[in-house]
């Protein structure tokens, strides 16, 4: 009974942030917001018994993929009225598509092809059963070669950020003294030959 | 369960893999700007792999890692063929890259871990390491796309792919996703066996089956999921779309055949409709659209459209023989392509990238020898009897009329016919018209040794198709 109550509690509060997420018009507010939606889908998890999923979210999506989402938000000055410009003009657009997704998916759902029966009820586990450790070992036995390859995909990431973003130095402005000493007059000091040019009228204004 | 025996199996990818590693390091330290050690190391690498392929080819089958690693003959032969193909486009990216003055030692390595996915595709046996191989080889391609920075187009050409690219991938995870939610299993054979206990969930079975399509037919550029190919093919430097061009190509038949094959084969009669939809489609609308085309890249990309519809008859056919056929197109297509974007970085100069029909007016005058193997490639790529672009429209309409296809073969041959046409334009462009300039060309030794071998070997293949197609039998059956 108290499950099912927290439950209900922070399924209402997820889907209230995650609207908010999409109608706020502060993008700051929105990031905060999208943390508490991590955060209570995060308990949700707990509910369901998947600590490790839960920690894991928490930690790696608020703790660290937000906090950076929430730099950019901030450094960058991002210019709310002229994201909304095409609000009002796409609305029909986006109206009819989002009433097709509507039917289309009510007539798949009703098909009958989705009654699944329900699934088995939970086994609580024994105390001292941890979802870490299971998870673990499910890892590095029956999943260790995709495991490797996620692990490869990772690395092609770094590659292909690095490579792409970074530049060779080259507004290097050190100064370096042994050159600096050795420089003679002739390096930088230019002298020009020129013809001495006929004075000018000062003004310009006779004709 | 692993054992160390069966660690063997893995050891062409585990030496790429740390081939790979290597020379990322040893490019990170040498200091020399063509980075010809880089490239040196990287075609050693994939000597290496071709030679151990060959090796531990037993023609058995046989599964290592909990069984997510399949070895078979399909596999063998897809891995020797990938990694030859690697050897011949690094050869030519390191010439276009030297002659447009920025080789980048990451080219390579990112070439590698492409090769790498391609190879964890060609022998993945569960539906996690299908997911696993594509992605590997799609994140490299992205950023090998985008990785000459001052080029706008092909910033572009990258983010267009990176998108839908993921758009795509999230779709095939989406259908993954609902067939372990029916069957609980992400092995194929397993996936294969569930689906027949499962028979009164065929809908939700196909529903699944409809995002996992969606999936291959991105990767391949199937019509309707064709939009990508073209401003890619365009956008990104030469060099890349002879990459993008052939081996993903392999790959996605490769993981056509594991999902829908090997996962799915008790649904063939509902993919076999939706295939037969996109390959109509994707012969009709590339070959027509190639017609209007005026840049060589964007051709060619809707060539490339109307030939993966053909690639997929075979699989439609449904048969051993069938398959057989795809793969032996698949892996002629490949070599094709490689060669005709060879041609066109012949063609190129530093800061020109000789990619409008109009470059290739007179090419006859100019160089009568790779006229010739525009030919060749041109002839092959259109279908003309001897060549061997011949034998695998044959191959393929063989076993599509065999399993009863008549009217979708004789839509593939009507828009064949179309398709001869800007193909032919070129020959006639080469052959009959005047350039309008005749700088030299620019090539290596090298370069000119390898595109003719390349076109030779076509010659060759078309002469006596028997050979690769015995190959591509016995590796199936």
């Amino acid at each position: 009974m108290v499950e099912l109550l927290v439950f209900y509690f922070f399924g209402a509060v997820l889907v209230i942030s995650a609207s908010m997420v999409v109608t706020i018009r502060n993008p700051v507010f929105a990031a905060l917001f999208l943390v508490l939606c991590f955060f209570s889908s995060a308990a949700i998890w707990l509910i369901l018994q998947a600590e490790f999923l839960a920690i894991a979210l928490v930690l790696v999506y608020v703790g660290a993929v937000m906090v950076l989402f929430l730099f950019v938000v901030m450094m960058l000055d991002i210019n709310i009225a002229r994201l909304r410009e095409g609000f009002v003009k796409f609305l029909p657009v986006g109206i009819i598509v989002a009433l097709l997704m509507l039917v289309a998916m009510s007539l798949v759902i009703t098909s009958g092809y989705f009654n699944r029966e329900e699934p088995a009820i939970q086994v609580s586990q024994v105390a001292g059963y941890s979802n870490t450790t299971q998870l673990g070992k499910a890892l590095f036995t029956e999943y260790l070669y995709p495991f490797e390859i996620a692990g490869v995909i990772l690395l092609v990431a770094i590659i292909a950020a690095i490579s792409l973003t970074m530049r060779k130095p080259r507004s290097n402005k050190t100064q370096q003294p042994s050159l600096q000493v050795r420089a003679s007059k002739k390096e930088r000091l230019r002298i020009i030959k020129m013809k001495a040019e006929p004075k000018q009228d000062a003004g310009g204004q006779s004709s | 369960m692993a054992q160390i025996s069966n660690m063997m199996l893995l050891l062409p990818e585990i030496i790429l893999l740390g081939f790979a590693c290597l020379i990322l390091v040893v490019d990170t330290f040498s200091t020399d700007p063509d980075h010809r050690i880089t490239y040196v190391l990287s075609q050693l690498a994939l000597v290496i792999t071709i030679s151990l392929v060959f090796y531990l080819h037993t023609g058995a089958t046989a599964l290592a890692f909990g069984d997510v690693f399949i070895s078979d003959p399909m596999s063998s032969a897809l891995k020797a063929m990938i990694a030859l193909y690697g050897l011949v486009l690094f050869l030519y990216s390191f010439e276009y890259l030297t002659k447009q003055g920025w080789v980048k030692g990451e080219y390579f390595v990112l070439g590698l871990f492409a090769i790498l996915g391609t190879m964890v595709l060609v022998s993945a046996y569960s539906m996690i390491t299908v997911y696993l191989g594509l992605e590997l080889l799609s994140l490299s391609l992205y950023a090998m796309v985008a990785m000459n920075r001052d080029s706008a187009s092909a910033s572009e050409a990258a983010m267009k792919y990176f998108v839908l690219g993921a758009l795509a991938s999230g779709m095939l995870l989406y259908g993954i996703s609902i067939l372990y939610g029916i069957t609980g299993t992400f092995q194929l054979n397993e996936l294969n066996q569930q689906i027949l206990q499962h028979s009164e969930q065929t809908g939700l079975l196909v529903f699944a089956m409809v995002f996992i399509i969606v999936g291959i037919a991105f990767k391949l550029g199937a019509v309707p999921f064709h939009m990508w190919v073209p401003d890619v093919y365009q956008g990104a430097p030469t060099a890349v779309t002879m990459f993008v061009g052939s081996i993903p190509k392999i790959a996605a038949f490769a993981m056509a055949m594991r999902l829908l094959v090997n996962g799915l084969e008790p649904l063939m009669t509902n993919w076999q409709t939706i295939l037969i939809i996109l390959a109509v489609l994707s012969m009709g609308i590339g070959n027509i659209t190639a017609i209007a085309q005026s840049n060589i890249k964007r051709l060619l990309a809707y060539s490339t459209i109307a030939h993966i519809g053909f690639l997929l008859l075979g699989i439609i056919a449904g048969s051993q023989q069938g398959y057989a056929a795809s793969m032996f197109y698949v892996i002629t297509y490949a070599l094709m392509s490689m060669g005709a974007f060879g041609v066109v970085i012949l063609l190129s100069r530093k800061d020109f990238e000789s990619d409008l029909l109009e470059d290739l007016k007179g090419l006859s005058d100019r160089n009568p020898w790779f006229a010739f193997i525009m030919l060749i490639l041109m002839f092959s790529l259109a279908g003309v009897p001897p060549f061997v672009g011949f034998w695998a429209k044959w191959f393929v309409l063989k076993e599509l009329v065999a399993s009863g296809f008549i009217w979708v073969a004789a839509a593939a041959v009507f828009f064949a016919i179309i398709g001869a046409f800007y193909y032919l334009r070129i020959i006639k462009l080469m052959y009959f018209d005047k350039a309008d300039e005749t700088p030299a060309l620019e090539a290596t030794a090298q370069m000119q040794v390898v595109l003719s071998l390349n076109g030779i070997a076509l010659l060759i293949i078309g002469l006596s198709p028997g050979l690769l197609m015995a190959l591509c039998l016995s590796s199936l059956l």
